[in-house]
């Protein structure tokens, strides 16, 4: 293990290998101090990040944080390395490569051309040195397009995940805030279920739901329902009309076994999706979710700190192709993240990674009950992250997920965001929007008590006949 | 929370969704209607309120002094433990705190002399005492009978502060108990601040993984009733008994009673145009 000097204003600071030192340079969140990773006080956290911007980034590739005998993300990581593509910046430290990232070099077709020389401890390095303007301005030169039923990431672009969760699956509460989604123009990214339960039958029956209602209502977007690879797997082998494969996954082997995953299993899962041959525009068919301590809280983080292990979830995701990654970052509870300033920065440093990694990276903008956090921090990052081409964020009525229990960004939220930074749907799908009456780009919503002819039966059969008014 | 008597300007401003009757389909906030593209005061207020509850709930401590006698009244023996978490602060940041007995806690039940029991019981503030205030003593009535008819022994109650589901597992292994209940506040959400989760692991013993429990979620009278929630836990009781486990190698097999059908039934979206 190699141990990191520097001396500042005649005081030695040493960090005790590549892990603790990047761990030190970390700003300051309650996980890492959880770990007891976290720097001792703010002056050892400036002093390693000045460390951290002397170190060659080509270090990465010789000392890998977890030994590669051990971990098989670490082999991938490596085994995948582009040592060609990696040559512009090959020279370079970490504090220069901010700089490269941060010049006129740096733009959407080399940063693309960059993505397969970079490795996830390279881009966690980097961020660690950077401010959120930062973050945001190169998080939003990155380009990276992905297409199943439409095409999600083009710039100017903004897409939601309709998520349109109930604590029972009732079907006719799942179809009220799906109907009510797309009338507030939502859910090109995906819809998108958490399921109460993993049973197979029930996530046969949704899948054909979901299946149902887009191929009634010709929707430009794909579906998807949240459950266990293998459950998607034994779904797919069941018949069932599957889009996308889901699964959360992490950055290291350890805690991916926690989820009851590997590598592997992801390829099955990914063959079985492909298999179907779904995709009309295109053949990313994977939708995988992250976040930063899921490794910590799996007791599986090697000592390192929870921003670089998250990045080394986007290496795993990237192998699979994804149509969807998103960082769910304030899920996980204040253990990790504290608070709404914490959370903030997460998001902008998740995303950033995400993107420079070449990975299709969405943000679940959301926090806890029990975070120090409220609608205002989701604000912000949720502007943060228009400004920074964020691909999507989630879309959910009025904010409140009644099954999983936190409040993430709503149907209003998202158009807030179109509104304010000019960001138009996915394009197949706004011209679903625009030929179905209920949004128009620049006017926003189309239509206003009478609902658009498209969707009128619908309430006309549930107002009259069974429900009453 | 109802509007109140909008001027004709302001209702003119908000364009409220003919949806919104579907409210009845779901506690999901649809049909909120909108000023431009935006949230309308009403519905940003009512957020704002519910929000507010929900925070609470977290911060609220646990009414000892009330529960205490009810506690005494329905088992042979109560106590009044906390973990190592000193308070609601050091609770959040150190999760590890919270699924430890406190030194006097452990001294306590190092104390007792009683008899080998088959079920211990914890009440555990956890995330929202509220819960715990509103839910426990209901469940407790409803489940006790179902413990009895099953006829097994209650050992002492423990009813405790600041603790983590885990903090049943030292607890249950003091009072030699061959399975442990922990009733325990929820994470509150914005429409449940009030839901009581139930852990049951069977041989409770410090270091038993989350593997190895069963729950039984969201508890309270706008989601899973006592009286169900109470037969739940029998039959995971019964079955553990047979299994000699609990957790993973124990599957509810009330999944079978979905109340999804074919999807079709009752989705509007979904009927003949």
């Amino acid at each position: 293990m190699s141990e990191h000097v520097i001396d500042v204003d005649g005081r030695r600071y040493r960090f005790d290998g590549l892990g603790a030192l990047l761990a030190a340079a970390t700003p300051h969140r309650s996980g890492d101090a959880l770990a007891g990773i976290a720097a001792a006080s703010a002056e050892e956290r400036a002093v390693a990040q000045m460390a951290l911007a002397e170190l060659p980034l080509a270090t990465f590739l010789e000392e890998p944080l977890i030994p590669y005998e051990e971990d098989e993300i670490t082999r991938l990581i490596l085994d995948r390395h582009d040592r060609a593509a990696f040559a512009p910046v090959a020279s370079l430290s970490v504090g220069e490569f901010r700089n490269w990232l941060l010049s006129e070099r740096a733009d959407g077709e080399s940063l693309a051309r960059l993505a397969p020389g970079l490795t996830p401890e390279m881009v966690a390095a980097v961020s660690k040195l950077m401010r959120v303007q930062d973050l945001v301005l190169v998080g939003r030169k990155c380009e990276v397009v992905t297409r199943f039923r439409n095409t999600i990431g083009l710039p100017g672009r903004l897409s939601t995940r309709l998520q349109p969760n109930h604590p029972t699956d009732d079907a006719s509460g799942i179809a009220a805030s799906i109907l009510d989604g797309l009338l507030y123009a939502s859910g090109d990214a995906v819809i998108g279920i958490n399921p109460a339960t993993d049973n197979t039958s029930t996530v046969v029956t949704l899948l054909k739901m979901l299946d149902e209602v887009i191929s009634r209502y010709e929707i430009p977007t794909q579906s998807c329902v949240l459950t266990h690879v293998t459950t998607a797997i034994e779904a797919i082998e069941r018949g069932a009309p599957t889009d996308l494969v889901f699964q959360s996954i992490a950055g290291t082997e350890a805690a991916n076994r926690g989820f009851g995953i590997d590598l592997a299993l992801l390829r099955e899962g990914r063959e079985a999706a492909l298999s179907l041959k779904r995709g009309p525009l295109g053949n990313n068919v994977m939708y995988f979710e992250t976040g930063q301590g899921s490794a910590l809280s799996a007791n599986a983080h090697h000592g390192l700190d929870q921003q670089t292990l998250e990045a080394r979830a986007y290496a795993v995701a990237r192998e699979f192709e994804p149509l969807l990654v998103n960082t769910v970052v304030g899920f996980i509870g204040p253990e990790y993240l504290f608070d709404g300033k914490q959370i903030i920065r997460a998001g902008l440093e998740d995303h950033f990674c995400g993107k420079l990694l070449g990975v299709p990276m969405g943000c679940d903008v959301c926090y806890t009950n029990h975070a120090e956090a409220d609608q205002d921090d989701m604000d912000m990052l949720l502007t943060l992250l228009g400004a920074a081409g964020c691909h999507y964020i989630m879309g959910i009525p009025g904010s409140d997920d009644i099954m999983l229990n936190y409040q993430t960004t709503s149907f209003h939220d998202a158009l807030y965001l179109r509104q304010v930074l000019g960001l138009r749907p996915a394009p197949e799908f706004e011209q679903w929007l625009e030929r179905s009456g209920i949004y128009r780009h620049g006017q926003g919503i189309a239509f206003d008590r009478e609902l658009p002819p498209r969707f009128q039966h619908v309430l006309g059969s549930r107002g009259t006949t069974e429900l009453p008014s | 929370m109802k509007e109140g008597q909008p001027s004709a300007a302001g209702e003119a401003l908000t364009v409220t969704n003919p949806w919104q009757r579907l409210r009845e389909l779901t506690d999901a906030r649809i049909g909120l209607g909108r000023v431009g593209g935006s949230l309308p005061t009403s519905a940003q207020l009512a957020f704002q309120l519910d929000h507010a509850r929900a925070r609470d709930a977290v911060h609220m401590a646990l009414d000892t002094e009330r529960l205490m006698p009810e506690l005494d009244r329905r088992f042979p023996l109560a106590l009044r433990l906390h973990s190592q978490a000193a308070d609601r602060d050091e609770y959040l940041r150190r999760p590890d705190l919270g699924r430890q007995l406190s030194a006097d806690a452990e001294q306590e039940l190092a104390a007792i002399t009683s008899e080998p029991c088959d079920v211990s019981i914890c009440v555990v503030d956890g995330l929202s005492a509220r819960a715990i205030h509103e839910q426990a003593i209901p469940f407790l009535d409803a489940a006790l009978p179902e413990i009895e008819r099953l006829g097994l022994s209650l050992g002492p109650v423990a009813l405790v502060e600041q603790g983590r589901v885990a903090i049943g597992d030292p607890i249950g292994e003091a009072l030699k108990a061959r399975m442990s209940i922990v009733m325990i506040g929820e994470r509150p959400g914005l429409s449940s601040p009030d839901s009581l989760g139930l852990y049951f692991t069977w041989a409770p013993r410090a270091g038993r993984r989350d593997s190895e429990r069963n729950c039984i979620s969201n508890i309270r009278p706008r989601g899973l009733k006592y009286a169900n929630a109470a037969r739940l836990l029998a039959y995971l009781m019964r079955e553990a008994q047979a299994l000699d486990a609990s957790g993973v190698a124990l599957k509810d097999d009330s999944e079978g009673d979905s109340q999804l059908g074919d999807g079709r039934e009752g989705n509007f979206l979904l009927l003949p145009e």
